[in-house]
C-alpha cells in the first residue's frame, strides 16, 4: 500500500560563517528527514574560525581553523555551495537567486550574511597594499604584500584593529595604529585603561597615534600605498594600510526584498530572530536583536544561530540581549572588560586600582546599592573569572577594594553565591558544582565530565579547581596521598611493591596497581625505583621509555633544545691529560665549557646527533658518565686534604674518590650531593650536602641531610669519630634507607626532617638494627657495587641503544636546523629566538 | 616481508618516515619534513599520533623527546622542557590556553597511519 509522505520543507541558510555553522549544529542536533537544507557561502571554503583568524600569521592552518568536518555535511545531507551567494530574494514566490543564475526554492530561509569591514571613503583607500582583516583570502593578501613591506598602518584600534598590529608587527613590519576616538578600543576599556594598554603596546615598539582620523592615502611611482596623512598633520611613510574601523550589518538582501532594517543598519529581528516576513530569519551580526542592538561578537550569534534552530525545531527559545563581556590577550596584553564597564547606569560609582609601575589597571563599577555591575582590568586579568560571576548578583559581601588588591593575604579568594555562574559557556553556576561534587566528583576533571564546566574556553578552569578544591575540604574529603592520577600509592609504597613482588616493568605496574597511561610524574619516578633495584641499563626494553628526556639521552637538555655533557671527575681531581682531552674535546665539537659548582666541568651546546661522538672520545680517555642527567649521585667534592694543606688531618681526597666511585650510578628519590673535608676548617662545605663528612684527629664526622639551593639547611651530626669502614658502611645503610623510604622528589634534608623520632631513630635503625633491615640494606648496596657499570661506555657498545642519538628518523645525519649559538665572550651561546616574536609574558 | 612502513600527511601527500619498529612504545622521535619538524609517537596500545616538534613554551624543537602518558582519558606528552601536557589527538595544551608570544598554546596535527598494503 501506498504510504503518503510529505514532500521535504526546503530550508536555505544564506552564510557560512561561524554563526551560521553553528546554527546548521544546533538544527541537527537530531535527525531532520523532513528537511532538505541548503547552504550558499560566498567564500570558496567552508566556515571557519575567525576569532583565531591572527593565529594564522603564526602557523595555525587553513584545516586547523575550520569549523566543519567535511563528514558534518554529509552526514546530514546539507548541500553546501561554496562561492555562489545569493543575489536575490523574492518573497511572495519564494525563491532566491544565486550568483550562478541559479534559482531556488524555499519554505524558510535563515540569513546569516554577518558583516563586512567599514573602509572610511578617504581619498586613497582602494590603493594597492590596502587591506581589510575579515576573510583568510584577506590574511593571505596581507601577508603577501608584507613580504615586502616595511611599514605598516592599521587604521582603528579597537579589539580588531589591535590583532592586526599584532599580525602586522610579527610579519616583522614597523606598526602604526591610528585610532579617531581619543583611546584604544574605546568601546571596551576606560581612560586609564586605554592610557595603560597604549603605553603596553608602545613599548612593544607599535606607534600608537589617537584622536587621529585619516585624512588621505598617497600613491608612490608604482600606484601602490606609499604615505598617509592624518588628520593632526602627521604624515606617515607606509606601504601598508589595513583597515579595521569598525563593521556593518551586510543586510542588503534583506533590503532590496523590502525587510525593514534598522536605522544604522541590521536586519530587524524579534526574540526568536524572526525578520517581517515570518518565513525569514536572522542571525548574527546582519541582524539587529530584539533589544535594538546589533551584536559583534560571536557569542551572542551563537545564541542567536541555536534561538533560530530551536524555534525551528521545537518553536521554543528566545533571544532578548547578551552580555558582552570580553578577556583577550592582545600584542601580550591581557584586557578584560565586563558589564557596565564606563559606569553608565544611574548612580554608579568607580572603585580603582592603578599601579602604573606593574603595568595594571583594574576598575570595579558598583551600583549606589553594592552590587557590582561592571568592571576594566588591563594587565592583570586573573580575577575576570571570579568577578563576571558576581555581576548583578547580590550585593557584594566584602568591600569592593578587597576584591581589587593584589594583596589578599589572608583574606582568600572572594565568597561566590550559589547562583553565580562559573562557566559562562556552559552557564554552569556554583551551585551545580557544589551539587556535583556532594553526588560523588572528586576531582576537577569528573567534575567538567558531569557539569560540562570548563569544557568550553576554559577561562573559568582556575576558579573551578579552586572551588572544587574548597569543596572537597569541606566535606572532609582528605587530598590523595598518591604519586599522581594513576597510582594511589606513595613512592616508598610503590617501592615496596616493586621488591616484594620483583617487578621489573612498568606496564606490570600499572595494569597491576595502577590506572591510565602513566605522566612524566609517576613515570620517571618508576624509572627510578627500577633502577634502584634492578640495576639494568636505564635505556634497555621499556625502561627507556619512562626516562625523563635527560636521562633517555644521558645528556642534560638545555635552552633551545641542545644538550651538555658532564664527565665524572671523581674528587674533582683530575690529570693535566685529562684536562687537555676535555680541552679538545669540547674545542672539536664547539663546546661551551664551565666549571661546575661539583669540581667538574661542563660542555655545553652538543646536538643530539653529537653525544656519541663526544663520549666515544671521553670513554677512550677514561673518562665516565658523570650522571649529571640522573636522580642519583652527582658528586663528592674534597678540599685537598692533608696531603697538600698543612692545616689538614685526614686524606679527603681520596676518600672522596673513593665514595664517589662506591656510590656512583646509584639511582635515588632526588640528585644526591656530598662533600669530604680535611679538617674542621670545613673547606668542601660538607655541611650542606645530603651527606659529608669531615675529618677529625681520630677519624671521620658524618653528617646527613644538609642542602644547599632554595631551601638550605645544614646537616645534622650524624655519628662521631667513625673509623673509615664504620663509616662506609653507614652511609651505605644511610642512602639505601633513604631511596627506599623518601617520597618522589624529596632531597634528604625534609626526608630526615619528617623522620618519625628524628636523628635517634635514624642512628637506631642505621647503627644499632633497631628494625632489622640493615642486613638487606647492605646488601643491596652490595649488588649495587657490583653491578655498576658505566652507562655511556654501554651504550657506546650497543648499536640499538645508539639509533636514538639522531635529530631527525627519516634524515640520519641532519643535525636539527633550530638548535643556534652564538657567540658571547668568546665562547658559543644560545640564539634566544627563532622568527619574529610578540611579547614574552611577565 | 617488510616491516610496517608509518606515514605522515604533509601538504597533501603522504610520506614515508620510518619503520614501525622504529618507535618504542610511549616514546617519540622527531621527523623532518620539507624543513618542518614533526613528532611522532606511538603508545602502548599501537596508536600512532604526529604533532609539531616546537614547543610553544620553550620555542625549542623537542616535543618529540617529551614522555607520553595519559590524563584523564586523554593520550598526552609532556613537554620536556616545562612540562606542560598537550593532547596528542588535537594538540591542545591541557595546562595553559596561551603561549608566552600570546598565541594560543596549540600544535598542530598531521594525519599518521600504517602504509597500508597496496604501496608496498
Amino acid at each position: 500500500m501506498h504510504t503518503p509522505t510529505a514532500p521535504p520543507r526546503d530550508l536555505v541558510l544564506v552564510g557560512h560563517g561561524m554563526v551560521g555553522q553553528r546554527f546548521l549544529e544546533a538544527f541537527h542536533e537530531r535527525p531532520r528527514p523532513g528537511w532538505r537544507v541548503t547552504v550558499l557561502a560566498e567564500e570558496s571554503r567552508p566556515a571557519y574560525d575567525r576569532v583565531h583568524l591572527t593565529s594564522w600569521f603564526s602557523g595555525t592552518t587553513d584545516d586547523e581553523l575550520s569549523l566543519c568536518a567535511p563528514e558534518f555535511l554529509a552526514e546530514h545531507g546539507i548541500d553546501l555551495c561554496l562561492g555562489e551567494p545569493a543575489t536575490a530574494i523574492d518573497r511572495e514566490r519564494r525563491t532566491l537567486t544565486t550568483a550562478a543564475g541559479r534559482t531556488l526554492r524555499y519554505d524558510t530561509l535563515v540569513l546569516a550574511t554577518g558583516s563586512s569591514p567599514f573602509v572610511p571613503p578617504v581619498p586613497g583607500h582602494d590603493l594597492g597594499g590596502c587591506h581589510v582583516y575579515r576573510t583568510l583570502d584577506d590574511l593571505a593578501a596581507i601577508k603577501a604584500d608584507a613580504a615586502r613591506a616595511r611599514t605598516g598602518a592599521v587604521v582603528g584600534g579597537g579589539l580588531l584593529g589591535l590583532e592586526a598590529a599584532g599580525a602586522l608587527r610579527a610579519s616583522g613590519l614597523r606598526t602604526h595604529v591610528v585610532e579617531f576616538a581619543p583611546r584604544l578600543m574605546a568601546l571596551q576599556v576606560d581612560e586609564c585603561g586605554g592610557l595603560l594598554l597604549r603605553r603596553k603596546i608602545e613599548e612593544l615598539g607599535v606607534t600608537v597615534h589617537t584622536g587621529a582620523g585619516t585624512e588621505a592615502i598617497a600613491a608612490g611611482p608604482d600606484g601602490r600605498v606609499r604615505s598617509m596623512l592624518l588628520s593632526d598633520g602627521t604624515e606617515l611613510d607606509v606601504d601598508l594600510v589595513v583597515f579595521s574601523a569598525g563593521v556593518r550589518p551586510r543586510d542588503q538582501l534583506a533590503r532590496a526584498c523590502g525587510l525593514p532594517v534598522g536605522a544604522r543598519g541590521g536586519i530587524v529581528v524579534d526574540a526568536s530572530c524572526r525578520t517581517a516576513d515570518p518565513h525569514i530569519r536572522a542571525i548574527g551580526e546582519c541582524a539587529q536583536a530584539a533589544d535594538g542592538r546589533v551584536y559583534g561578537l560571536v557569542a551572542p550569534g551563537y545564541a542567536m544561530a541555536e534561538t533560530a534552530a530551536r524555534q525551528l525545531t521545537d518553536g521554543e527559545g528566545e533571544f532578548t540581549g547578551a552580555d558582552t563581556s570580553t578577556k583577550l590577550k592582545l600584542l601580550g596584553v591581557d584586557v578584560a572588560s565586563f558589564g557596565d564597564a564606563h559606569g553608565a547606569t544611574e548612580g554608579a560609582l568607580d572603585v580603582v586600582y592603578a599601579n602604573s609601575r606593574a603595568g595594571v589597571y583594574k576598575k570595579l563599577v558598583v551600583g549606589a546599592d553594592g552590587r557590582l555591575l561592571g568592571g576594566v582590568l588591563v594587565g592583570d586579568t586573573d580575577d575576570y573569572a571570579t568577578l563576571r560571576p558576581l555581576l548583578a548578583g547580590a550585593p557584594l559581601a566584602v568591600p569592593p577594594e578587597r576584591l581589587l588588591l593584589p594583596d589578599r593575604t589572608g583574606a582568600g579568594p572572594a565568597p561566590l553565591p550559589d547562583e553565580a555562574i562559573v562557566c559562562s559557556c556552559h552557564n554552569v553556576s556554583k551551585a551545580t558544582v557544589r551539587q556535583a561534587v556532594a553526588d560523588g566528583s572528586a576531582s576537577v576533571p569528573e567534575v567538567k565530565r558531569c557539569t560540562k564546566a570548563g569544557t568550553g574556553c576554559g577561562s573559568c578552569e582556575k576558579l573551578l579547581g579552586t572551588l572544587v578544591a574548597g569543596e572537597l575540604a569541606a566535606r572532609g574529603v582528605t587530598a590523595s596521598r598518591g604519586l599522581c592520577e594513576h597510582f594511589t600509592h606513595t613512592r616508598a609504597e610503590l617501592y615496596e611493591i616493586v621488591r616484594v613482588k620483583g617487578i621489573t616493568a612498568f606496564s606490570r605496574l600499572i595494569d597491576e596497581h595502577g590506572s591510565g597511561e602513566g605522566c612524566q610524574i609517576c613515570k620517571p619516578a618508576i624509572a627510578s625505583i627500577l633502577a634502584s633495584l634492578a640495576n639494568g641499563h636505564i635505556l634497555d626494553g621499556e625502561q627507556a621509555a619512562l626516562q625523563d628526556t635527560n636521562d633517555h639521552f644521558l645528556a642534560n637538555i638545555q635552552r633551545g633544545g641542545s644538550y651538555s655533557v658532564v664527565p665524572r671527575i671523581p674528587g674533582g681531581e683530575i690529570t693535566p691529560e685529562g684536562l687537555i682531552t676535555i680541552g679538545e674535546i669540547a674545542r672539536d665539537f664547539g663546546l661551551y665549557t664551565k666549571i661546575t659548582g661539583g669540581q667538574r666541568i661542563d660542555m655545553f651546546g652538543a646536538r643530539v646527533d653529537d653525544l656519541p661522538r663526544i663520549w666515544r672520545r671521553l670513554v677512550d680517555a677514561g673518562f665516565e658518565s658523570g650522571h649529571a642527567y640522573g636522580k642519583a649521585l652527582r658528586t663528592v667534592k674534597s678540599c685537598v686534604g692533608e696531603t697538600w694543606c698543612r692545616y689538614g688531618v685526614q686524606d679527603s681526597v681520596g676518600l672522596a674518590v673513593e665514595l664517589e666511585l662506591r656510590y656512583r650510578g646509584l639511582r635515588a628519590p632526588h640528585k644526591i650531593k656530598a662533600a669530604v673535608s680535611g679538617c674542621a676548617r670545613e673547606c668542601a662545605e660538607a655541611q650542606s650536602k645530603d651527606f659529608g663528612v669531615i675529618a677529625t684527629a681520630e677519624g671521620w664526622n658524618l653528617y646527613v641531610g644538609g642542602n644547599g639551593g632554595t631551601a638550605p639547611r645544614h646537616a645534622d651530626l650524624l655519628a662521631a669519630d667513625l673509623d673509615r669502614a664504620t663509616l662506609i658502611r653507614t652511609i651505605d645503610r644511610f642512602l639505601m634507607f633513604y631511596i627506599r623510604t623518601a617520597d618522589r622528589l624529596e632531597r634528604t634534608a625534609p626526608w630526615v626532617a619528617r623522620l618519625d623520632g628524628g636523628l635517634d631513630h635514624l642512628r637506631d635503625v642505621l647503627m644499632d638494627d633497631s628494625l632489622g633491615i640493615c642486613a638487606e640494606l647492605d646488601e643491596l648496596m652490595r649488588r649495587h657495587t657490583a653491578a655498576y657499570e658505566d652507562e655511556w661506555a654501554a651504550t657506546l657498545a650497543d648499536p640499538r641503544r645508539l639509533r636514538r642519538f639522531v635529530s631527525f628518523v627519516n634524515a640520519p645525519g641532519v643535525p636539527d636546523p633550530a638548535v643556534r649559538f652564538t657567540p658571547e665572550r668568546g665562547q658559543i651561546r644560545p640564539v634566544r629566538v627563532a622568527g619574529p616574536r610578540l611579547e614574552v609574558r611577565a | 616481508m617488510p616491516a610496517d612502513e608509518i606515514q605522515l600527511a604533509h601538504r597533501g601527500t603522504w610520506h614515508t618516515v620510518c619503520r614501525y619498529d622504529d618507535l618504542l612504545p610511549g616514546r617519540g622521535v622527531a621527523v623532518l619534513l620539507d624543513g618542518e619538524q614533526i613528532a611522532l609517537f606511538r603508545d602502548r596500545a599501537g596508536g600512532l599520533y604526529a604533532v609539531q616538534n616546537r614547543d610553544p613554551f620553550s620555542d625549542a624543537h623537542v616535543l618529540s623527546r617529551g614522555i607520553t602518558g595519559s590524563r584523564g582519558d586523554i593520550p598526552v606528552v609532556f613537554s620536556p622542557m616545562y612540562k606542560q601536557a598537550f593532547d596528542l589527538r588535537t594538540g591542545a595544551c591541557l595546562d595553559e590556553e596561551s603561549a608566552p608570544d600570546g598565541t594560543p598554546a596549540r600544535l598542530l596535527v598531521w594525519p599518521v597511519r600504517l602504509a597500508p598494503p597496496a604501496s608496498r
